[in-house]
């Protein structure tokens, strides 16, 4: 087999893909609809998946609707993201006791250690999940700062991408040079084909998944097959639902620090902090000490917070950003702007998750053009 | 998922360089510096403790139970592995700390952030605005540059409090003064009866000391309001925006920038900071909600 | 080395780039100063005939203040001028000034300093120029003094 080289594989056999991973050890985790979504949970069988269901999205809307085929993968994002596994949203630190009956006197802290170290396969990874994971890479595992949890989960991972052959209604991944097509960072990546009979184009990116191709029932994809599969992302990126243009956005987020759209959107924001939670790349948590009643026995807990809470910048005897306004453009500006000095790209992958999840329907795309011709207008003006 | 100890004991540094573990420290001596405010000297309770630290670095301090909190480190730098904070008892968990005793044990991390730029000021006028509980971080500083006198060139320190009961090091004031190699000046926001010094706010100071502006690094720690109105008086006297820091503070929760709660602007304090060259957050310096 | 009053006058930053015929004017109102410790050099609802520059010392700007006695407000330290009352009507002095230490200073006669201010504007322009420069960094400092900004919040 060459790198690179696309095979066959049909969807009849798409359980020799879930058992190879199982048989490997690995802990497969993939989509499936639980409470009117399509979310990330563990799959056994190929029956676990969406088989014949898509999502519609929209500004503040979210709905499952049925297709008029089999499709496994014929949908594009839901509420869950990858960071769920590899972040959880709660994690306890350490514990410590109280060595001389709840004085200060001494104590005694003891890591938190997992005897059993989940080995997850992600099942339908798209192609800006896996550029959301390269970037929380980026955040969690610098070579100067390094979250050991974050390492070992992130390094044991296998990835399983699966290219987008549609383009939701609040996808821009073509804007952000994310999607749809994945470009690197997977084990394997799967192309689904309906016309003709059911199947998907599978190509391995390491040689952990070139070992786990080799024991599928596969054959090669023919030229058509792969012009098929390569046509399908084509026609994907030109039908996205949503268009970001970040020519110059970066310095526009900077220059708008003052401008009175901010108090704009504030009207609509209700500081709920989906989009962070929605967000595959957000990663603020917080870190909160408790002890029990005794005062014998303390954590410590690390939990996933967001910039839109008054608590998140809170420094003795107040918020530093008290007011809604603050909140979203610290969000925006952070993921739009500062992103780019922190970590050299874009915070922002494009899956549109917070337009989607914004229970007032904010979207992103839509505030960054109106900063734009706020601007433009400004500019202007005489 | 069960979990299995590993005993804290038998790595002092934490296991797998996990910059979230605390280091036990042992108190070794509590001194009240003012009414509100102590200085805790720590030994590490098991060698070697953390890492050697440059002036204007931070700790996160854990009183058992109580939480964490960010404070500068106010000692000497050289004193290695001794380490010297300077708190003042405000919050909950400053309160459990400043209620420690000697002999009772402390959990540490560090250092984190960025330094004073005592390299950059080698051959260089030295000007040091102090304002406030802001002299204990700029304290590590003034050890490194008398540590190393013939490096610098004039140094002086311009220290504002509120009252003269809120001055802190009073009697090392007292003593570096008596040195005559640098230059110190004091002032208070309202002085009692018996107050002989200074009345006034920091800034009116500054035409008192002696530097050259173009060869001059100034170094600024205290409230952001006093900050803002000293740089406008530097660059009043043509001290260029590059040659004065400040030290900017925010909520700082992991010291390495995975948190997000200390960000200002496109830095994270707690690994880019605290100490910043001003050019460098002109743009939103003193802006609101930022 | 003893230097003379005109030269001492224009090395001062508060009297730079006045014109030559100015500054030996203002030389001819000047004269060395000596204040001992806890005196009074000027006492509130005087006349206020002078105004001064601190060569070395320390002068408090006090108010009485019932049943706390003397209050100062700011202190002035050398290189500091001293006093503007003398420049605005009904020029009385508003505080106590008071020697903190012994200090020495130039004292200006105002009331021949002003009336020269009415005779010749230019003049007159730059004095109040620079007093209402110094006035205006005085009121910053108050400003911020108000603000009690070391005082942080407290739970």
């Amino acid at each position: 087999m060459e790198a690179g080289e696309q095979f066959i594989l049909e969807a009849a056999r798409l359980g020799e893909l879930l058992s190879a991973l199982a048989h490997q050890g690995y802990e497969v985790i993939g989509p499936s609809i639980r409470d009117g979504a399509i979310v990330y949970e563990p799959v056994h069988t190929v029956d676990d998946l969406p088989r014949g269901w898509t999502d519609e999205q929209g500004p503040g809307y979210y709905r499952l609707r049925r297709r008029d085929d089999d499709a496994l993968f014929g949908f594009n994002v839901g509420p869950h993201s990858w960071k769920k596994f590899l972040y959880p949203a709660s994690h306890r630190l350490f514990t410590a006791t109280c060595q001389q009956n709840g004085t200060q006197g001494a104590f005694r802290i003891v890591e938190e250690v997992p005897s059993r170290q989940p080995r997850y396969a992600f099942l339908g990874v798209r192609a800006c999940e896996l550029h959301a994971i390269a970037i929380l890479d980026k955040v969690l595992a610098s070579p100067n700062y390094t979250d050991p949890d974050y390492k070992r989960l992130r390094e044991s991972t296998f990835l399983v991408a699966v290219n987008c052959t549609q383009a939701g209604a609040t996808c821009f991944c073509a804007s952000m040079g994310t999607g749809p097509g994945a470009d690197s960072g997977y084990d394997l990546v799967l192309t689904e084909l309906l016309e003709g009979s059911h199947r998907f184009v599978v190509r391995a990116g390491s040689s952990r998944g070139a070992d786990v191709l080799a024991a599928l029932t596969t054959r090669v994809a023919s030229a058509e097959e792969r012009e098929l599969a390569s046509s399908q992302l084509d026609h994907a990126a030109a039908h996205m639902g949503r268009q970001l243009d970040t020519g110059g956005l970066q310095a526009l987020l900077y220059r708008s620090y003052d401008h009175p759209h901010w108090e704009a959107i504030a009207q609509r924001c209700l500081s709920c902090a989906n989009c962070t939670l929605v967000c595959p790349t957000c990663f603020c948590t917080t870190i909160e000490d408790v002890t029990d009643l005794s005062g014998d026995h303390a954590e410590r807990w690390r939990r996933w917070d967001s910039c839109f809470t008054t608590a998140f910048s809170y420094l003795h005897g107040g918020s530093v950003r008290s007011s809604t306004k603050a909140r979203y453009r610290q969000w925006m500006v952070h993921k739009l702007a500062a992103w780019i000095d922190q970590f050299d790209e874009s915070g922002c992958v494009g899956c549109g998750r917070c337009i989607a999840w914004c229970p007032a329907g904010i979207d992103i795309t839509a505030e960054a053009r109106a900063l734009r011709e706020a601007q433009a207008a400004g500019a202007h003006a005489p | 998922m069960t979990a299995h100890a590993i005993e804290l004991a038998a790595n002092p540094r934490a296991p797998a360089g996990n910059p979230m573990l605390p280091v036990p420290y042992r108190v070794e001596r509590v001194r009240r510096e003012t009414y509100d405010t102590f200085t805790l000297e720590m030994v590490p309770a098991q060698a070697p403790g953390l890492a050697a630290f440059l002036p204007g670095q931070f700790n996160m301090l854990y009183a058992f139970g109580a939480g964490e909190v960010p404070i500068s480190i106010s000692g000497d730098p050289n004193d290695c592995p001794i380490l010297l904070h300077t708190i003042r008892a405000v919050g909950a968990v400053t309160k459990a700390l400043c209620a420690l005793k000697r002999g009772d044990m402390i959990g540490l991390r560090g250092p984190f952030g960025s330094g004073w730029p005592v390299k950059q000021a080698v051959d260089q006028d030295v000007v040091i605005l102090a304002g406030g509980i802001g002299l204990a971080p700029l304290r590590p500083a003034l050890y490194h540059l008398l540590h190393d006198r013939r490096k610098y060139r004039r140094i002086s320190l311009l220290y504002g409090a509120r009252t003269p009961e809120d001055i802190l090091y009073l009697r090392e004031l007292e003593r570096w003064r008596g040195q005559f190699d640098l230059e110190i000046d004091v002032t208070v926001d309202r002085g009692g009866a018996g107050w002989r010094g200074n009345v006034g706010v920091v800034t009116t100071l500054l035409p008192r000391a002696t530097f050259d502006p173009a060869g001059t690094i100034a170094m600024l720690c205290g409230p952001e309001v006093m900050m803002r109105f000293c740089v406008l008086d530097l660059r009043k006297c043509g001290v260029p925006p590059q040659r004065i820091f400040v030290s900017v503070e925010r909520n700082m929760q992991c010291g390495t920038g995975f948190c997000g709660h200390c960000q200002y602007g496109p830095a994270f304090i707690c690994k880019d900071g605290p100490v910043f060259s001003f050019d460098r957050v002109e743009p939103i310096f003193g802006k609101a909600e930022v | 080395m003893i230097q003379t009053l005109d030269s001492v006058i224009r090395e001062h930053a508060f009297f730079k780039d006045l014109e030559e015929h100015h500054i030996q004017f203002i030389a001819g109102c000047a004269t060395n100063v000596r204040f001992q410790e806890d005196q009074f050099i000027f006492r509130e609802g005087d006349d206020a005939d002078h105004f001064y520059f601190v060569r070395e010392g320390l002068v408090s700007i006090e108010l009485l203040v019932p049943r706390r006695g003397a209050v100062t407000v700011q202190t002035v330290g050398p290189g500091d001028v001293l006093g503007w009352s003398w420049l605005a009507p009904p020029y009385r002095w508003h505080f106590d000034g008071r020697a903190k230490c012994p200090t020495r200073a130039l004292a200006f006669d105002g009331k021949c300093l002003r009336a020269k201010c009415e005779e010749d504007h230019d003049l007159g322009y730059e004095m109040l120029k620079r007093f209402y420069n110094m006035a205006f960094e005085r009121l910053d400092a108050t400003r911020l003094q108000l603000l009690d900004i070391y005082d942080g919040p407290r739970d």
